[in-house]
């Protein structure tokens, strides 16, 4: 039973649609902002995966080269978006978006 | 293998980066905080050399596997971009030098940002095109935030930074699969792909690549950051948000669709037909009820965004290159104008210490040099000839008359009746400036406006006049942009 099923890299990618998709949701419902921002995480590694496994069924090694300048930028956006909350904890104590409503759009 | 590397091609990118990295050390090292920007203002000229360089040498380059091309299309946006920055710092010294933050980190990241942009002009792959757009992207999260003490200011950059990573999670997700599908990053691939029978997926990478754009070049119904950031951040960098990474989020999204996507008309047209007919719309009717004027420019700079569009929209259906023109030219036009317009509302600022659009009234009494000058970026914002502004227009019409289909002929009808309803919010500020009595209790005098200021917003308006009177000059670039190097 177990034997005959084998995973193909499809299994990968739908489960990178799925964490992409919990990702977006949890961006959109979630408030507070640290929350958010791991959703915003949790959708970038599930590029990766997409990336990489795409780069195994297609055997191209380019695909998993990309990663690293994904894993790149999103270290760089994390350092920045934390220091932009660092900044906003120093005014106020707490961090949910619904509070930043001085702008209203 | 020791790879032939041709350094003269990337040569404004190397000079900007040494720039980047004198600034930084400059900063470190001197108490005197005009030496910076002096050094970043020096470097940004500095990097027009080599530009000029590689157009006298006219050949196109095209290094690491196809990823990075200079050609006259690339050169001329680098062109762009290299003077929108130079006009940026003008408008910053002494915004900045007058605020009790740090200055050399200002100018740094301002030229990182530039220099995303001018590699953006010259990225042909995927991969190099995100990484480029985020270099735009990511420091200007935190100059929109950079006055760290003010509430607002903190508020404008965490909205920013959470749209603006979404929107680059959910494009790279878009590129994955492209990339899946078309075993490849490079766009000149891409194309060879989607010529042939493609599958539904496409059209959703395809989807999730463009959405992504959206939010960069703040299309609606991606929009919604824009006017709270606009108003947030410190206005030079509004300037500088809302004309160089707005028009770096367009030029990616051209040489996107030009080079990749194309073939596929069915995937990205119709996406970009209604992106371009909301925004607009409702970008256009959201200026008409503001009563701040970065606002209102906010929302006008979303209209404008999707007239730039409609060339896109439209252009698989004109034959030739007329399509990409008019959104080269609208780009360089729209540019000067509002740049102009910032300006002009950075020097009314100084004056008034306000951005209500009410504190305005009759400021053509008290400083006519100014309002001549602000009236004259909004009427060419509007699009009313001799200025620049028409000319856009007039080449977006073009466009969309050598379409001629019915689609086509429709967003030209919503076009046209969007220039109209501009017409009355640029001309209702045009209208306090002249005519209103000042408000009692505003204190109009001020000492004189800085130099660099002066110099932006003259540059700005020569620009704009001598565009609007002889157009060959932008329409000329247009065609070289895409002649065959």
């Amino acid at each position: 039973m177990i034997a005959a099923f084998t995973i193909t890299p499809s299994f990968y990618l739908i489960l990178a649609a799925i964490l992409f998709s919990i990702g977006a949701v949890g961006l959109l419902v979630r408030r507070n902002v640290i929350v958010m921002f791991m959703c915003v995480e949790l959708m970038l590694n599930a590029v990766n995966l997409t990336f990489v496994s795409f780069a195994k069924a297609l055997n191209d090694v380019g695909g998993q080269v990309l990663v690293f300048f994904t894993l790149v930028v999103a270290a760089a956006e994390v350092a920045v978006g934390l220091g932009i909350i660092v900044a906003i904890f120093r005014r106020r104590r707490d961090a949910t978006a619904d509070d930043l409503r001085t702008l209203e759009g | 293998m020791n790879p032939h590397v041709d350094f003269h091609a990337f040569a404004p990118e190397i000079v900007l980066t040494v720039t980047i990295v004198a600034v930084l050390i400059a900063d470190l090292f001197t108490d005197d905080s005009k030496l910076p920007a002096r050094i970043a203002a020096l470097g940004v000229l500095g990097s027009l050399v080599p530009v000029l360089t590689l157009a006298v040498d006219g050949q196109t380059r095209s290094l690491f596997g196809g990823a990075f091309v200079v050609d006259p299309f690339s050169l001329v946006l680098t062109g762009f971009f290299l003077v929108a920055g130079y006009v940026t710092l003008l408008l910053s010294f002494d915004y900045i030098g007058e605020g009790d933050y740090y200055q050399g980190e200002f100018y740094v990241l301002l030229l990182t940002s530039l220099l995303g942009m001018i590699v953006i002009s010259s990225a042909r792959d995927l991969i190099s095109i995100f990484v480029a757009l985020e270099t735009i992207t990511i420091p200007t999260f935190v100059l929109a935030g950079w006055r760290k003490h003010d509430t607002k200011s903190n508020e404008a950059s965490l909205k920013y930074f959470l749209i603006g990573v979404l929107s680059s999670a959910v494009m790279l997700y878009g590129m994955s699969l492209v990339f899946g599908l078309a075993n490849s990053t490079v766009l000149v691939d891409i194309h060879k792909y989607a010529s042939g029978h493609t599958p539904a997926l496409f059209a959703v990478a395809v989807f999730l690549t463009l959405v992504g754009f959206a939010f960069k070049v703040s299309a609606v119904p991606f929009h919604f950051w824009a006017p709270d950031t606009y108003e947030g951040a410190p206005t030079p960098v509004t300037a500088f948000l809302s004309v160089a990474s707005k028009a770096g989020g367009f030029v990616a999204l051209l040489t996107i669709v030009r080079l990749g996507f194309f073939p596929s008309g069915n995937s990205w047209q119709p996406i970009l037909w209604v992106l371009a007919a909301a925004s607009m719309t409702l970008g256009n009717l959201a200026a008409l009820r503001q009563t701040n004027i970065v606002r209102m420019l906010a929302y006008s700079s979303i209209a404008q965004g999707g007239f730039i569009l409609v060339p896109l929209a439209v252009a698989g259906d004109v034959r030739g290159n007329a399509a990409w023109q008019a959104v080269v030219i609208y780009i360089l036009i729209y540019g000067a104008m509002n740049l102009g317009a910032f300006a002009a509302v950075i020097a009314a600022a100084r004056r008034t210490r306000s951005a209500e659009i009410s504190r305005l009234a009759g400021f053509g009494r008290t400083n006519p040099a100014i309002a001549v000058m602000f009236s004259v970026f909004l009427f060419s914002l509007a699009g009313i000839p001799p200025l620049a502004g028409w000319f856009a227009k007039f080449v977006m019409f073009r466009a969309v008359f050598d379409a001629n289909t019915t689609v086509a002929v429709v967003l030209g009808v919503i076009a046209a009746v969007n220039s109209v309803i501009a017409f009355f919010y640029y001309s209702g500020v045009v209208r306090r400036l002249w005519f209103d009595e000042p408000a009692a209790g505003v204190e109009l005098s001020s000492p004189r406006l800085p130099v660099g200021l002066s110099a932006a917003m003259g540059l700005m308006t020569a620009v704009i006049l001598v565009v609007g009177v002889y157009p060959q000059f932008f329409a000329r670039l247009g065609e070289i942009a895409f002649q065959r190097g």
